[in-house]
């Protein structure tokens, strides 16, 4: 199929949310709030790292207002895990709804619910507590300490899957894997490089706090509205929480305020279903900003050891990753994340020897959870730099370096087979890949040739050019299941109701656009509605890059069977060989001539002959997991005095596949780009010696605003990946992974200076200025 | 409770009294009076995602004590438009991709609303300084920046109210 024979994908038709939500309409969890809902509040842990001697809840459940208080003593203990995975999940049942122990600042120890917040907050000061304080797990190198504290040294915390988790040596992952011999590689080569990288805590921040609001129905079952990427496997969770079957639960998911990840995750909705489980209210919590900061989930801060040989004509022996993660208190998404590392990053460049390690450790920290681009971020930041200090040393141009060693269509990696999700991944042939494209259009519209040599600068402040090439991947192969139904009604309207998790991206949109296709109607005639646990068909959720590819497919298919149904009941009333038919612009058309409506399809089949409901359902799961591929290009001004850095450009440069809708590709691009720059320049978890985020508010942790922003242009590059819904890869968790080695490599170019730790603080800046060799 | 008081205010153009404690903010008693199209985003006066007009200028609900608007006008995103009549800001969101997750939009659209009232022509600079309130997490603000410049090339064009 060829792109321009499209009438609705591959068409920036409006998003179909838009104007409501630009009208202010209710929409989000908080807007659906009953107005006699009780209020939770927590009592979060001020250690981090602390026993729970003694607890007295007895002054609080007094006070005025107060309906019911949560803590360890009077809730079910069932080790799961927070994190909104598949089952069994690839991640360790670490976490209690409430427990003894106490193991970061902002854990939880008792909740809170009454009539208004004031009285839950004057609650929740009434609880004492008697803690013995243990010596906090501060670092990645404390936690592997010799005789290091445990942070989870509880009998119960186990992993429901087989690997390595040694809880007592606070390991929460230890994989591996060796194609070939990398010392050989390493020897083999003309230059070799071994060098260290470390990436810092940073959060999401999404412009939505994390709330949940749960009601009792009229015959008993248990309500949750919240704000998740994950509705069913938030209901999974709450039931095994709860200990109730997973049918006395529904999750509806409404408008979400973003979630990047972050969302991936239960975290308040145990709390909020037990309240509401014995109160019989409706309950409400919303986390404040500062505890969306402190208990909220993070982007693991991951330390790396890359190494790596490469012969003077360009070509590579030797890649080499070792990994290191912190995931704090909690360890989900620890495997999947450092996983991710190299999964996602190593097979971008072929080399003759490759080699990675990934551990991930526990410390008295805040949490790491998914966070878009999900350690490829993190692992892009210090492969891409060191493909640029390489490419230096043999002195050859770094796009051509790069295009000289990276994967092309029709040819694939080891790596692929070699690394999954806690077991063996899935083997994979590219099959698009237009990343020279990316490459040559990104160069041309930053003006790479006019970049210069940073020796050759002056002035204080000086000007750079940096790039960085990166990949992802598109839904997690022979592991994501997404669903979805078609329904068609009288008007030639359909109802498609999807699993499929809309954070704000625009997948409804996207997904309705895919069903308009394949039916041979408009946008309009879709009304999408997704992710209810009672009303819509099971999706894995909002997560891996996986909505428009995967359930997008699913979409596609059951779209495809409806249109099987209209063609056979238009034939039944035509009278003609259903071979004959095709639909066109919401109507059946034959070949003599004949034309009926999708109307008069839908009236006959429901109310005169043979009567039906014109409907289906479609699942979908994948056996690949298509990168986009991506050429990031940025241009930044250093003012060498005070070594603060202003992003001037950017240009990204994206193979997504068609893009189902180019205006909300180029959006989600242009929102990870930003993100990126933000993360790569400012963003950063302060703590104090004792463990306490000191910098939780948004006045604290700067997140970039419209002044702070540059021209950043998106650049579509089509691609046809022939396993995806019209041929679409992902495009939303790609585009944040190139702002820190691209800016990394710009400040080099302006000034000679290699950035190692992120993020590029003036301060950081300023010394790696004055480490330069005179 | 003691420290309830009335307070009467211009709520999107209609006289009306509300009962609130001396130390709730505005936004909060809009919200709990039904008027959701403000959000709670920060509490602290740094996202915008609250804003609305307080005679006519952009101020942010989280912070404002209910009290401080007795007496005058409060305009929110439930005034600007509708789906019958959308302000030409809101079309032109709609039109450059501008919304994604929609949370920080009503904001949006009130600071824009604020400086579009008093300067329907702004510079690029003026632009970046006035929004500099709002903040979004979606978008990178390039969609957004590029539909107030469509509102505003028409404004140029003889087109401002």
């Amino acid at each position: 199929m060829n792109a321009k024979d499209f009438k609705v994908v591959n068409k920036s038709v409006r998003k179909i949310d838009a104007l409501s939500l630009a009208l202010g309409k209710p929409s989000f969890v908080a807007d659906y709030k009953a107005a006699d809902a009780l209020y939770v509040k927590m009592l979060w842990s001020p250690h981090a790292h602390a026993q729970i001697k003694a607890i007295d809840i007895s002054a609080a459940e007094k006070m005025p207002g107060v309906k019911a208080v949560l803590y360890y003593g009077n809730v079910p203990r069932v080790a799961h895990c927070t994190a909104g995975q598949g089952y069994p999940e690839p991640s360790p049942y670490d976490t209690f709804m409430f427990d003894k122990k106490v193991r970061f600042v902002g854990d939880r120890v008792a909740a809170v619910a009454a009539e208004t917040p004031e009285q839950a907050e004057a609650a929740v000061k009434a609880i004492k507590v008697d803690y013995k304080v243990l010596q906090p797990v501060l670092s990645i190198d404390e936690a592997l300490a010799d005789g290091a504290p445990i942070v989870h040294d509880e009998p119960d915390a186990t992993i429901p899957i087989p690997v390595p988790y040694e809880p007592k040596k606070n390991i929460v992952a230890n994989i591996g894997m060796d194609i070939g011999d990398l010392e050989k590689g390493l020897k083999e080569a003309d230059f070799m490089f071994d060098r260290s990288y470390e990436t810092q805590y940073a959060q999401h921040t999404p412009m939505e706090t994390y709330v949940s609001y749960a009601y009792i129905d009229s015959r008993g079952r248990i309500v949750i509205v919240t704000s998740t990427q994950v509705p069913f496997h938030c209901r999974r969770i709450v039931a095994q929480c709860l200990q109730i079957p997973v049918g006395q639960i529904r999750v509806i998911k409404p408008r979400i305020g973003g979630g990047f990840g972050s969302k991936q995750e239960m975290l308040l909705e145990d709390v909020v279903a037990l309240m509401t489980q014995r109160t019989r209210r409706p309950v409400f919590w919303e986390f404040t900003r500062e505890e969306n900061f402190m208990t909220g989930r993070t982007r693991h801060p991951i330390r790396f050891r890359i190494r790596m040989g490469v012969k003077k004509d360009g070509h590579l022996t030797a890649f080499g990753m070792d990994a290191l993660s912190n995931t704090g208190a909690y360890g989900g998404h620890g495997l999947t994340v450092i996983g991710c590392c190299g999964s996602k990053v190593l097979p971008l460049y072929h080399a003759d020897h490759v080699h990675f390690t990934g551990k991930v450790v526990y410390t008295n920290l805040p949490v790491g959870g998914a966070y878009r681009g999900f350690g490829a971020t993190q692992a892009f930041f210090a492969v891409e730099s060191l493909m640029d200090e390489m490419a230096e040393a043999i002195g050859m141009d770094p796009l051509k370096f790069r295009q000289m060693n990276h994967i092309r269509s029709g040819e694939g990696s080891p790596v692929f087979e070699a690394l999954g999700e806690g077991k063996k991944g899935v083997p994979m042939t590219i099959g698009s890949c237009e990343l020279d494209e990316c490459i040559r259009r990104g160069a041309k519209e930053i003006g790479w040739d006019q970049r210069g040599d940073w020796r050759d600068k002056t002035g204080r402040f000086r000007r750079g050019i940096g790039m960085a090439c990166l990949m992802q991947g598109s839904s997690v192969p022979e592991i994501d299941m997404g669903a979805a139904s078609l329904k068609m009604n009288e008007d030639g309207s359909f109802n498609l109701m999807v699993g499929a998790t809309d954070l704000g991206t625009g997948s409804d949109t996207v997904l309705g656009q895919i069903a308009a296709e394949a039916l041979g109607t408009t946008i309009d005639k879709i009304i999408v509605y997704s992710s209810d646990t009672d009303m819509t068909p099971f999706d894995v959720g909002a997560y891996a890059s996986s909505t428009t590819y995967l359930s997008g497919e699913a979409v596609r298919k059951v779209a495809e069977k409806v249109k099987t149904q209209i063609l056979n009941t238009a034939a039944e009333m035509m009278e003609k060989p259903v071979g004959d038919l095709e639909v066109r612009d919401g109507h059946v058309v034959s070949r003599d001539g004949g034309d009926i409506s999708f109307t008069d399809v839908s009236l006959y089949s429901l109310y005169q002959k043979n009567q039906f409901q014109i409907m289906d359902t479609a699942s979908h799961i994948t056996h690949k997991s298509p990168p986009p591929f991506s050429a990031h290009f940025v241009e930044v001004e250093v003012d060498t005095l005070t070594g603060k850095v202003k992003v001037l450009r950017y240009v990204a440069a994206v193979d997504c596949g068609t893009a189902i809708n180019p205006k909300l590709a180029e959006g989600q691009t242009e929102g990870g780009v930003l993100n990126g720059i933000s993360y790569a320049l400012t963003e950063e978890y302060l703590f104090n010696a004792k463990g306490r985020m000191t910098n939780a508010s948004l006045k604290d942790y700067h997140i970039f605003s419209m002044r702070d922003k540059p021209p950043i242009k998106a650049i579509l590059v089509p691609s046809y990946e022939e396993t995806g819904p019209y041929g679409a890869k992902s495009v939303s968790e790609i585009c944040i992974n190139g702002a820190m080695p691209s800016i990394a490599n710009a400040i080099y170019n302006a000034t000679g200076a290699r950035l190692f730790e992120t993020p590029f603080t003036p301060e950081k800046v300023w010394r790696a200025l004055q480490a330069r060799p005179a | 409770m003691s420290d309830q008081q009335k307070i009467r205010f211009l709520l999107n153009g209609e006289p009306k009294e509300f009962q609130a404690s001396a130390n709730e903010k505005l936004l909060t008693v809009l919200r709990r009076e039904g008027v959701k199209g403000p959000k709670h985003g920060c509490g602290e006066a740094t996202c915008g995602a609250c804003t609305v007009l307080l005679d006519g200028q952009a101020v942010y609900a989280c912070i404002l004590y209910a009290f401080q608007a007795a007496g005058r006008e409060v305009t929110t995103i439930e005034a600007v438009g509708d789906f019958d009549r959308p302000h030409p800001f809101q079309t032109a969101l709609v039109e450059e991709g501008a919304v994604q997750c929609g949370f920080c939009i009503p904001g949006m659209i009130l600071s824009a609303k604020a400086l579009l009232d008093e300067n329907p022509t702004p510079s690029d600079e003026d632009i970046k300084m006035h929004m500099d309130g709002n903040l979004c997490r979606c978008t990178g603000y390039e969609k957004i920046e590029a539909a107030l410049h469509k509102v505003i090339a028409r404004n140029a064009k003889g087109g401002a109210r």
